[in-house]
């Protein structure tokens, strides 16, 4: 057993952990901090990213040890006094997500990613969130939600089509339909 | 043909003659609009609780041991050793199943733990049960099960040969359909054909499975679970531990994706005996490498078509044989032969056809359901022989299709009478109207080109393809399933607040059912708030999330509870105003009347009591098939959407980058058009998938590759920005006009892929996965 010390979402914590601990594995079963989430266990989903001293990193390909003397913050940490991030509001009001599991992830690498590129293009937002799988949304409201939530923090009025709404939907005129009872 | 709407987005919903436009106040985040979900907050702060974070403070860890051979004889397990190790508390064998040790979805004949043979590689055998999932991890491997290695059936081509060992007694055929329609011996001038085949595909939902089971002290059991109908794993949960439902309680826990790989048990059984052994609450959960032997996937399949046709391209007779490796249990193999039997030739006007359509068993890991459910197979035939036909012909891929597409008043080819829209040319144009992406630079970055930054090409052997694809799917289930589901709905004053809450068991998976939950109940009641009860099964049966069906037939149970709690409220209402009831409306937390006049509150005719009315909601039924002829109505609505995929591909490499994948589809009624749309993008990157990355290699029966590194599903860069466009053409015969809407997309969205492809290069591709080496022919 190794002793750490660590930072997770502004509380100290000191703890014995096995040397072969992944950060994942401490935050959640020893930390109890099952919002991140593990979908892989080989380091190809992302759904396990939180921040170390402000980067992304996949907490499973990382010890809980790398991490003595470090801040991490997780998906529980983001939001201030009951409000949420803007890539948080984003996610969830961009139909960001649907079965969620992904969203914790996808939100920490997005933050990461906002941070280093204020303002990122529809390729740049693909190209800096390439390594986090979703499988339900085929990405396309993804993209809008750190877009949005792009121009929300850095303080940009939200413009141009990829803005607007979650979904940009084409509906035809049907006819009216009496209500089965 | 009925015109479509400019770029107006839709309209609010009304079901006119109760809700004139008089209406004093409207309630929002009705039908039609779209609210936001009420599980997001949970989902973006980490606090929604998937099956997988679930915890109880005395619980202990339950693993599987599971079979590493495809076919064996048990001649015994020894399970001392696994005793011995600190922390265990529980090991259990086939031995120490109470009930009947078989369980599945259609026809139990899947053991709970593995009696005399293992069929496949994976099977359970053992369990274990310790104070930490690693420790249950090493006692499993100190169980001692000594096999006799038999050989293995592992080609479905060979599985109904004479000399083909069983893998189950009477033998290995599953499911044979027979479809027999029009004139058999008719012939046509103009005859293409071919034979396609198709990988097996998973589910890859991101959460793996789990469950927390907790013994309570009637004896009985709490399971916590991750899964698409509660009600149907209660069934069989109830066989194998030989206990009566009302002791065998299921509760809907976060369910981290599904898309049809959660309807057979996982943890269930398992998790549930080890409970009741231990006395202790027990959780499993798979590890992502397990998860893909812990479920079933899509049928590989191997399809022979032929079509005949006039010289202008008109279908005259269809030939088709579709062999689908069911793996080594029954699962839903014979509902998914049914679809690709009656469904497998798409969407199209077929006078005269031949179809037979085979579920094997094999040796292979069992397979069953997973969205498309037989119909994603039969496309990639159906439509790359469209194509041929096209090129027969001299037609493009939009008009053979076009000509051939099935309409309303059209009888498919069981005879069954479409009687709703089937826009199956408009979808069409509109996907080929839609406009184009630029063509390429010459000095294109990189990451825009196949093989992106592995630097492969600077653009020289690019070449680009256009494909297109249609489909229509069955909605609900067929072939004469009683098919329904259940809703509780409660009215009452909270606070001064009216709040309705509804309870069902349907399941969400993720695809926004309880946000369309709430919605229906706005419409109906008239009020804000929503509350949706957790699902669990204390309410009847839901039944499953799948086959496109939740909307249809919960959402058709939820609102016909409502409609019933507003009759009474109304009926009260009436009385003590001293009008007619057909004259009262019930909006925005009032009583209203006729010309919208606010006549009383809801809160005043309410006072203290809550209303509450339970329904359950059919579709219409659906009915077998002639088992000569395969005819009949076997299926309640039909879902049509179409594709065009744009595919950039280096010819020399055979590296594939899509550049557009664009769609239209029909879904009667947008009930929550963000969620709707969702659906489509989703569903069309895995059509896309599977055209051309997903596959789970399977050799001798052994799986090789039970991992995301070598399992690829589309990253963010592998899927190209959607155009979606939706049609809503009402079916008259559903509530609200809805049709399914999440399979569909996953249809049509893979053979739209694979015709681009083999535009680009020009070969024929009778493959999918679609591999380097198929486009480069070497």
């Amino acid at each position: 057993m190794t002793q750490i010390s660590v930072r997770v979402d502004g509380a100290s914590y000191s703890d014995d952990v096995e040397p072969r601990t992944l950060l994942v594995h401490y935050l959640r079963e020893q930390l109890g901090k099952v919002g991140t989430v593990v979908g892989c266990d080989t380091s190809n989903c992302g759904a396990c990213t939180v921040h170390l001293d402000g980067e992304a990193v996949k907490s499973c390909t990382v010890f809980a040890v790398q991490a003595d003397g470090s801040e991490v913050t997780t998906i529980e940490g983001i939001s201030q006094n009951g409000t949420l991030h803007p890539m948080q509001k984003a996610f969830h009001e961009m139909h960001g997500l649907q079965c969620g599991f992904c969203t914790p992830g996808m939100i920490m690498a997005s933050i990461d990613l906002v941070n280093d590129n204020p303002d990122p293009s529809e390729d740049e937002v693909r190209e800096g969130i390439e390594g986090n799988l979703c499988r339900c949304t085929g990405y396309q409201n993804i993209v809008r939600a750190v877009q949005q939530a792009a121009g929300e923090m850095h303080g940009r009025a939200a413009s141009g089509t990829s803005h607007e709404s979650p979904a940009v939907v084409d509906t035809a005129a049907a006819p009216h339909v009496a209500v089965q009872s | 043909m009925r015109g479509r709407s400019g770029h107006s987005g839709p309209s609010v919903s009304t079901d006119a003659g109760t809700r004139p436009a008089t209406t004093a106040t409207t309630t929002p985040g009705r039908i039609g609009d779209s609210p936001l979900r009420p599980d997001g907050t949970l989902k973006v702060t980490g606090e929604f609780a998937y099956a997988s974070d679930l915890w109880h403070d005395d619980m202990v860890w339950g693993v599987t041991l599971r079979s590493p051979h495809p076919h064996a004889r048990i001649r015994g397990i020894d399970i001392t050793e696994a005793l011995t190790v600190p922390g265990v508390t529980a090991v259990l064998t086939a031995d120490d199943v109470p009930g009947e040790n078989a369980f599945g979805l259609e026809h139990a004949d899947q053991p709970v733990l593995a009696v005399e043979f293992v069929r496949y590689e994976g099977e359970p055998v053992a369990l274990v049960a310790a104070d930490h999932p690693e420790t249950a991890r090493r006692a499993a491997a100190r169980i001692r099960v000594e096999y006799e290695v038999l050989p293995a059936v592992t080609d479905p081509r060979h599985a109904m040969d004479d000399d083909a060992p069983a893998v189950h007694r009477p033998g290995n055929l599953v499911r044979h359909l027979q479809l027999r329609r029009g004139d058999q011996s008719v012939t046509a001038p103009v005859v293409v054909s071919l034979d396609v085949e198709v990988g097996m595909q998973d589910q890859a939902f991101l959460g793996p499975e789990s469950g927390l089971a907790v013994p309570a002290e009637d004896g009985g059991v709490d399971l916590y679970v991750a899964t698409q109908w509660l009600h149907v794993d209660q069934r069989q949960m109830c066989l194998a531990l030989g206990m009566p439902p009302e002791k065998v309680r299921l509760h809907l826990a976060g369910v981290g994706g599904a898309f049809g790989g959660r309807e057979d048990l996982s943890v269930h059984v398992h998790a549930s005996l080890l409970a009741l052994r231990t006395g202790k609450p027990v959780k499993m959960s798979y590890s992502r490498e397990e998860s893909f032997f812990g479920h079933v996937h899509r049928h590989p399949a191997w399809l022979t078509y032929e079509f005949g046709a006039e010289r202008d391209g008109t279908l005259v007779y269809a030939r088709a044989r579709v062999l689908l490796d069911g793996g080594a249990y029954a699962s839903s193999t014979a509902a998914v032969v049914g679809n690709a039997g009656t469904l497998g030739l798409g969407p199209y006007r077929i006078p005269n056809v031949a179809v037979d359509a085979y579920g094997v068993f094999t040796n292979n890991p069992p397979c069953g359901a997973m969205r498309g459910f037989g119909c994603v197979q039969a496309a990639f035939a159906h439509e790359a022989l469209m194509d041929e036909l096209a090129d027969a012909v001299g037609l493009d891929p939009v008009t053979v299709r076009q000509r051939n597409g099935m309409r309303e008043g059209d009888r498919n080819i069981t005879g069954q009478l479409i009687d709703s829209a089937a826009p199956v040319a408009e979808l069409l144009q509109i996907v080929a109207d839609l406009p184009l992406p630029p063509q390429r630079d010459a000095d294109a970055d990189l990451r825009a080109l196949p093989g992106s930054v592995g630097n492969t090409t600077h653009g020289e052997g690019v070449v680009r393809g256009v494909g297109y694809a249609v489909t229509y799917k069955n909605i609900g289930f067929s072939e004469g399933f009683d098919d329904y589901s259940t809703a509780r709905v409660r009215l009452e004053m909270t606070g001064g607040e009216a709040v309705a809450t509804v309870h069902t068991a349907a399941a969400e998976v993720g695809q926004g059912l309880i946000t369309v939950e709430q919605q229906i109940c706005r419409t109906e009641l008239g009020v804000e708030r929503v509350v949706v009860h957790p699902k669990n099964t204390a309410v009847g049966s839901g039944g499953s999330t799948s086959a496109s069906r939740q909307t249809y037939v919960t959402g058709g149970a939820v609102q016909a509870a409502c409609v019933a709690v507003r009759d009474v409220v109304l009926a009260r209402a009436a009385a003590s105003l001293g009008r007619e009831v057909s004259q009262l409306r019930l909006d925005g937390e009032k009583i209203v009347g006729a010309s919208g006049e606010v006549l009383t509150g809801l809160a005043e005719v309410l006072g203290e009591d809550a209303v509450e009315e339970t329904r359950e909601y059919r579709h219409r039924p659906t009915h077998a098939i002639d088992p000569e002829t395969g005819q009949g109505d076997a299926h309640v609505q039909f879902a049509f959407s179409a594709h065009r995929a744009v595919v950039d591909v280096d010819v020399e490499l055979g590296l594939v980058k899509v550049v557009a994948l664009d769609t239209a589809q029909d879904v009667g009624k947008a009930i929550n058009p963000d969620a709707v749309v969702g659906q489509i993008h989703g569903g069309s990157a895995q059509g896309m998938g599977l055209a051309l990355m997903e596959e789970i290699v399977v050799t001798d029966g052994h799986v090789r590759n039970p991992s995301f590194t070598d399992y690829l599903i589309p990253t963010i860069l592998d899927m190209p920005p959607m155009q979606v466009k939706v049609l809503e053409y009402a079916d008259p015969h559903a509530p609200y006009g809805v049709r399914g809407v999440g399979e569909p997309p996953t249809i049509s969205s893979g053979p739209a892929v694979a015709a681009a492809v083999r535009a680009a290069c020009g070969r024929p591709l009778r493959r999918v996965p679609i591999r380097p080496e198929h486009i480069t022919g070497t």
